[in-house]
């Protein structure tokens, strides 16, 4: 019977109203003995039977469900969009966890033991402690080259990955190099190509070699893989052109950092421009202990 | 139906088998790596690790394989009455649970498709102890190398030469347990 008066308070009211971290138990099990198959089979995409969530597709929703099926009571939670731990986003994704799974969250990534991730990697290294959640829109790298999922799959299976070097190929008879930036295509192991989520080029070599357990989740197209650390991970690339992680030529006009991924800010209709560095804690941290950019510079100055 | 049957399960099961995943996923991702998972009772011989492990990854929609001791009515009460798995044949199972000489022969377990890989089984085995020293792992999860007490040699050399295709394995002693992934290069 449902109470009128409901004495609880607003936190443990939610607690109890949803099963621990939200998902019933069966869906959680199944996630997990996707990510297990992952974890054995680094880099190939296990298909799950992703669930509705009280988000959008395209809002997380594959990188939610691993982290709902990961999560503890005991863990601290961090969610960066694009590295940015306070956009509307990764606010209302830490919320979610905040209420449903009882988690304490942070936006320091040194504090945290699982961050979910849209489109960036921490420029923090990571420590064999913690587990990085990404969020992928279109798992397949083949996808776009070939629209058939039977297909896609032959090609895995028979280590077909000729199609991706071609379309490599294509980028530097077009362009002069290779001009995909983000999302560029690896290869893990040296067996499975994958995609490693819309991430800029400049964040794949973190991905290899990586003290932390990385899980990549799909709601929409319904895939899960993962890479356990420490697994190689090459970007794909040719002899003559070889990878380059590519940034602005610039440094942060808050913090000064030279080797960090900028973000590029237009400032007025007059041309005026900043880079900032796109990992907020990251530029945070720095400022905090005393380093500053030309912006800074600038107001002191004055 | 005995009694015995309905205890030993996970207390708040929400929570205590997320803590029993994080344990089973940090040693499937770090081969030989020994981590511990508590809060079951099954019924002997079922160690502790080996029965978290099953209600936290078991349910209708798997098929579970017990062999050789493990085979007996309160071990097969206590899976179907906690996890609603049905218990089927070695060659069908999703999970496989008894001491590495009763699983033999290990080739008849499923080792995926070619085109799903994942398709496979996973080994719960039983050991007296496991240590981290004897064989050693190289492979993903492993930074330069680990050690881990492996019951023999040959069968995880054949089953990792097949990858993509193969089966995983969780050992399990007491309330200890470490994972070889068919990932990992064992020995040499």
């Amino acid at each position: 019977m449902k109470q009128t008066a409901d004495p609880m308070p607003e936190k443990g009211r939610d607690l109890n109203d949803y099963n621990f971290a939200y998902l019933d138990e069966q869906t959680k099990r199944m996630i997990r003995r996707a990510i297990l198959k992952g974890l054995a089979i680094p880099g190939y995409q296990v298909p799950f039977a992703s669930r509705e969530m009280p988000m959008p597709y395209g809002w997380g929703t594959g990188g939610v469900q691993v982290s709902a099926a990961t999560l503890t009571p005991e863990d601290t939670f961090k969610v960066i969009d694009q590295g940015a731990d306070d956009t509307t986003n990764a606010v209302s994704i830490r919320k979610f966890f905040e209420r449903t799974a009882g988690v304490a969250t942070t936006e320091e990534t040194a504090r945290a033991s699982v961050i979910q991730t849209r489109h960036r990697i921490p420029e923090q290294p990571l420590t064999e402690d913690q587990i990085l959640v990404y969020q992928v829109p279109i798992p397949e790298p083949l996808r776009f080259l070939e629209p058939s999922e039977i297909e896609t799959r032959k090609m895995h299976a028979l280590e077909e990955y000729g199609l991706m070097h071609v379309k490599l190929y294509e980028d530097i008879a077009r362009h002069g190099q290779i001009a995909t930036a983000y999302a560029y295509p690896v290869k893990v192991e040296g067996r499975y190509v994958m995609d490693p989520s819309p991430i800029p080029k400049f964040d794949n070599p973190k991905m290899s070699g990586n003290a932390a357990i990385q899980l990549f989740g799909a709601g929409r197209e319904q895939r899960i893989y993962a890479l356990p650390p420490y697994t190689q991970v090459v970007s794909l690339d040719f002899q003559d052109y070889p990878f380059e992680a590519s940034k602005a030529d610039a440094s942060c006009d808050l913090c000064g950092a030279d080797s960090s991924y900028l973000d590029e800010v237009i400032m007025d209709d007059a041309g005026g421009r900043m880079f900032v560095c796109s990992d907020t804690d990251y530029c945070r941290a720095r400022r905090d202990a005393g380093q500053s950019g030309s912006t800074a510079t600038r107001e002191n100055g004055s | 139906m005995d009694a015995a049957v309905l205890g030993g399960g996970f207390a708040d099961a929400p929570v205590e088998s997320a803590r029993a995943f994080r344990a089973a996923m940090t040693a499937m991702a770090r081969p030989g790596a020994i981590s511990t998972i508590t809060g079951v009772r099954p019924p002997a011989p079922v160690s502790v690790a080996a029965g978290g492990l099953l209600l936290t990854l078991c349910d209708p929609d798997t098929g579970v394989h017990l062999a050789g001791a493990l085979d007996c009515l309160p071990v097969r009460d206590w899976i179907t009455f906690h996890t609603g798995a049905p218990l089927v044949s070695a060659e069908d199972c999703d999970f496989a649970v008894g001491d590495w000489e009763s699983l033999q022969p290990v080739a008849r377990f499923r080792a995926g498709t070619a085109q799903y890989p994942d398709r496979s089984a996973t080994l719960i085995v039983e050991l007296p102890q496991i240590v981290a020293t004897g064989v050693r792992l190289t492979g993903p999860g492993i930074r330069d190398s680990a050690a881990l007490s492996l019951p023999e040699m040959a069968a995880f050399q054949a089953n990792a030469a097949r990858f993509p295709l193969g089966w995983d394995a969780y050992f399990c002693a007491g309330d200890r347990l470490a994972a070889l992934p068919r990932s990992t290069k064992v020995g040499g």
